[in-house]
């Protein structure tokens, strides 16, 4: 690039042109091979896993990664927007766990502890999304309009959400719920859930939008440069509360695979799983700077932290001490990831 | 300026433009008159009110008074953001660029081609941002990231961007103000190219020389007002210095009464600081040599992108140079570390009091001794007595109105402030007292009284570099140097004419 750049104006012929374009390819395969950074540490995690034990890498096995994986994929899919457009939701944890909930107590009986409504299913279903978008609005609104820093706001979500699931359940455990509710776990699809199959086309739109849609790309733009973005005439404001709404609707339909996986709703439910959330998302590339990353890298980045669980479940690590391999797996993969990546985690 | 047969009729064409932000009149006659084919270049010293003028002919300030026409025809109003964008964009020195994004996406940002379906297809925006780039000559790759572009590729982005909307008229706000000598050229280069093709161009720019470079026409503002709109080739240097000096100023002495009566350089005293060959990094400033003797006064002026601030800051040891050394007493001066520099015996008061100069949520006593308190106490531990003492005769010597030592800095007045950063450069007693825009924001009366501190330490045989925009500030030196695009190209001795040095500081050399 120096040769084009020091020749002096006027003079750049066509050669020097074809080469500047050639270094905008080079350019581009770089940016493609920055992308797949994770996948050779994830084959060596499958390698390391099937020579450490037999079952490892099972047809069994490899499903049940999937699909202990599906909830926390729709919850990094929806962290990941928020990053990109250059803000913060912790509370989607407690999403997790209040809007299906929501959803459960409508539907349920009061003598299993629900609300006594006795919804329909579908109503109770079409609720958990709808109370994961007004949740998600509200702390948009809180955040966008109303300028709070999104950090605090969102973590006083996180702790009012789990109060009040705490508070609505009296801290009991809800079962006994419809079987639809479970169903996005418990159905399966050429043998794989269907909340594996849901995750991944969710993750394949949202890949497909943020590469080939207008508002994808105003999400990056958003992100990048919030001035610029105005200026192009984005309505910077309206994309980023869009995006707040849309992440809350995934986060409970992530809330509602969870349910399926676990066959009832803890008032923990979700509880500790942002931390995870935000690491698999800075290790697969995303930016907490706003304006970087793809679903891809976010995609990789909950599988390998999916195998490490599995990994740690499989070697029989005595149970009291597994929180603290696996937060320090976690920060040995941020820092892989940083000294493969080659650039720093902003 | 008197009627032709047939006046081309001006692309953009503002008359008695007013605006006031509340008791503050940024502009009282604001006129332009930009034909069509030309570049146009709008000057004034700081405060001469251009960036009210752009923001107005650009719709995003509307004027109190006044009319803005483009092609004859009215301006849209401001809030009809599309209809400006056709008529006039500029290119401001914080870019309005995604630099995650690449080239061709930032070209079309939030228009971007779509193929079927309403997506968006990569190739066909290559294609097109390949044609718009070529259209232009703009020899940048489409595909490249936007972030990795140099400055003035940046600004070409930008420019070509705002042609696609269909303007011919580009803003160029202060485009050289980052760039070196040779980006300089490569930007004159693609200006004058773009200007054949039919671009016409309002430059704004600190540089007269530059002016002479690229523009046909200038446009000269002082004090809010416009003072002419003339040909370049019928205005020499002198007159458009005089022009934006202003005629008082222009025949006011440096000298005067009060300065007589100071005392007087004191030559031949034993050299305090000696210079050589000092480059800084990334070409700021190029073999800079000069000698301080004691109790001399030495200032340095130039324009914002001279590299005066940081040939100053190098003193204080904020930047490591690239070459080059200095003495202090006869012993090197260590580059690179502040805590050196302090114990070499260098004091700063530094550019930003708010950025650099002062904690607003410490106390006075806390700001005024930060850089002394090891003499205040062993093994790190901090004597209140002792500094509440130092703190006491600082606030007494420098006559800071506060309520006391403990009072936060954060509610001082600026002009409070900014003796509190004097207190504190002054605290260590320095061998050499680099003062960096002194009295920026500071009241009249605070104003005298931080000036008068550098008499008194200039008796107390202290050397002084005052770095500073204020032509007051540099009136109290014995010698002003002044930085040119980081080259020393003048040495005014006390006494000059404000336009002699203003002519200086804008690279004007006068036969």
């Amino acid at each position: 690039m120096a040769d084009t750049k020091t020749a002096a104006p006027g003079t750049t012929s066509g050669s020097a042109g074809g080469s500047a374009t050639s270094r905008g390819y080079g350019n581009m395969l770089l940016r493609r091979a920055r992308e797949l950074t994770l996948v050779p540490a994830l084959i060596l995690l499958l390698v390391l896993g099937a020579v450490l034990n037999d079952s490892f890498l099972t047809e069994r096995n490899l499903i049940s990664i999937l699909g202990a994986s599906a909830a926390l994929a729709m919850v990094v899919l929806a962290e990941s927007l928020v990053l990109i457009v250059g803000k913060f939701d912790l509370s989607l944890e407690s999403v997790v766990g209040m809007a299906p909930a929501l959803g459960a107590l409508l539907v349920l009986p009061a003598a299993s502890s629900g609300f006594g409504t006795e919804w329909p299913a579908w109503a109770g279903l079409l609720a958990i999304l709808i109370a994961g978008a007004v949740l998600g609005a509200v702390n948009g609104v809180m955040v966008v309009r109303f300028k709070l820093n999104a950090f605090i706001v969102t973590l006083a979500m996180l702790i009012v959400l789990r109060g009040v699931l705490v508070g609505t359940t009296e801290g009991k455990t809800l079962f006994g719920m419809p079987e639809a509710f479970y169903s996005l776990a418990t159905t399966t699809f050429l043998t794989i859930p269907m909340s594996v199959w849901c995750a991944a086309a969710a993750f394949g739109v949202a890949g497909f939008l943020l590469k080939y849609h207008r508002w994808g790309r105003a999400l990056y733009a958003v992100g990048g440069n919030p001035e610029a973005a105005r200026a192009a005439g984005i309505r910077v404001e309206r994309v980023m509360l869009g995006v707040f709404v849309i992440a809350g609707t995934l986060a409970a339909l992530g809330g509602l695979m969870q349910t399926g996986y676990v066959g009832a709703i803890n008032a923990n439910q979700g509880q500790n799983m942002i931390f995870t959330v935000f690491a698999a998302a800075v290790i697969g590339g995303i930016s907490l700077d706003g304006g970087k990353g793809t679903m891809f890298g976010a995609l990789t980045g909950v599988l390998l932290l999916g195998v490490v669980q599995n990994l740690l479940t499989l070697a029989q690590v005595p149970s009291f001490w597994i929180q603290a391999i696996y937060g320090g797996i976690i920060l040995v993969a941020l820092m892989i990831a940083r000294l493969t990546s080659g650039r720093a985690q902003d | 300026m008197s009627a032709t047969d047939a006046p081309p009729r001006p692309l953009l064409a503002a008359e008695g433009i007013t605006k006031r932000y509340g008791t503050t009149m940024a502009l009282a006659d604001g006129r332009l008159a930009v034909l069509p084919g030309e570049s146009h270049a709008l000057v004034g010293r700081n405060g001469a009110g251009k960036s009210t003028l752009v923001s107005i002919v650009t719709g995003l300030q509307t004027p109190d008074s006044g009319t803005v026409a483009f092609d004859g025809e009215p301006a849209p109003p401001t809030a009809d953001r599309d209809a400006w964008r056709r008529k006039v964009a500029c290119v401001y020195q914080k870019p309005t660029v995604v630099p995650g994004l690449t080239v061709a996406e930032n070209l079309f940002l939030n228009r971007q081609p779509t193929g079927r379906g309403g997506l968006l297809s990569w190739r066909l925006l290559r294609s097109r941002a390949t044609e718009l780039l070529d259209a232009w000559d703009i020899r940048i790759s489409p595909e490249a990231v936007t972030a990795d572009l140099k400055v003035e590729d940046r600004q070409m982005v930008e420019i070509a961007r705002a042609l696609s909307y269909g303007t011919r008229l580009i803003v160029l706000d202060e485009p050289t103000a980052q760039l070196d000598n040779r980006e300089i050229e490569r930007l004159f280069a693609r200006m004058r190219a773009l200007q054949e093709s039919g671009v016409t161009f309002l430059f704004i720019s600190h540089h007269l020389q530059e002016v002479y470079e690229v523009c046909q026409t200038v446009t000269v503002l002082r004090d809010a007002r416009w003072i002419t709109t003339e040909s370049v080739a019928d205005l020499p240097y002198e007159g458009l210095v005089e022009a934006m000096a202003g005629e008082a100023a222009a025949g006011r002495a440096g000298g005067g009464p009060e300065a007589a009566a100071r005392p007087g350089p004191v030559v031949g005293g034993p050299v305090r600081l000696a210079v050589r060959g000092l480059t800084g990094a990334r070409d700021a400033f190029t073999n800079v040599s000069f000698t301080i003797r004691r109790g001399e006064v030495v200032g340095l002026a130039g324009s914002s992108a001279s590299g005066k601030i940081e040939l100053a800051e190098t003193f204080a040891g904020l930047f490591p140079p690239a070459a080059g050394e200095a003495e202090l007493d006869g012993a090197a001066l260590p580059f690179g570390d502040v805590r050196a520099a302090l114990d070499a015996g260098v004091g700063c008061v530094p550019r930003d009091r708010h950025e650099q100069g002062l904690v607003a949520g410490m106390t006075i006593a806390d700001n005024a001794t930060m850089s002394v308190l090891d003499r205040l106490g062993r093994f790190g531990f901090v004597g209140t007595g002792a500094r509440r003492n130092v703190a006491g005769a600082l606030i007494e010597r420098l006559d800071i109105h506060a309520e006391g030592s403990e009072q936060q800095v954060g509610a001082l007045s600026g002009g409070n402030a900014q003796k509190v950063v004097m207190a504190r450069a002054l605290a260590s007693e320095p061998k050499l007292l680099v003062l960096i825009n002194p009295t920026a924001g500071v009241d009249v009366k605070s104003k005298e009284s931080l000036l008068s501190r550098v008499d008194s330490a200039r008796e107390d045989g202290t050397a002084l570099l005052v770095v500073s925009d204020e032509l007051d500030d540099l009136r109290r030196c014995d010698r002003v140097l002044v930085l040119f695009h980081g080259r020393v190209v003048a040495e005014h001795p006390a006494g000059w004419q404000d336009r002699d040095l203003i002519a200086s500081i804008e690279g004007v050399h006068r036969g």
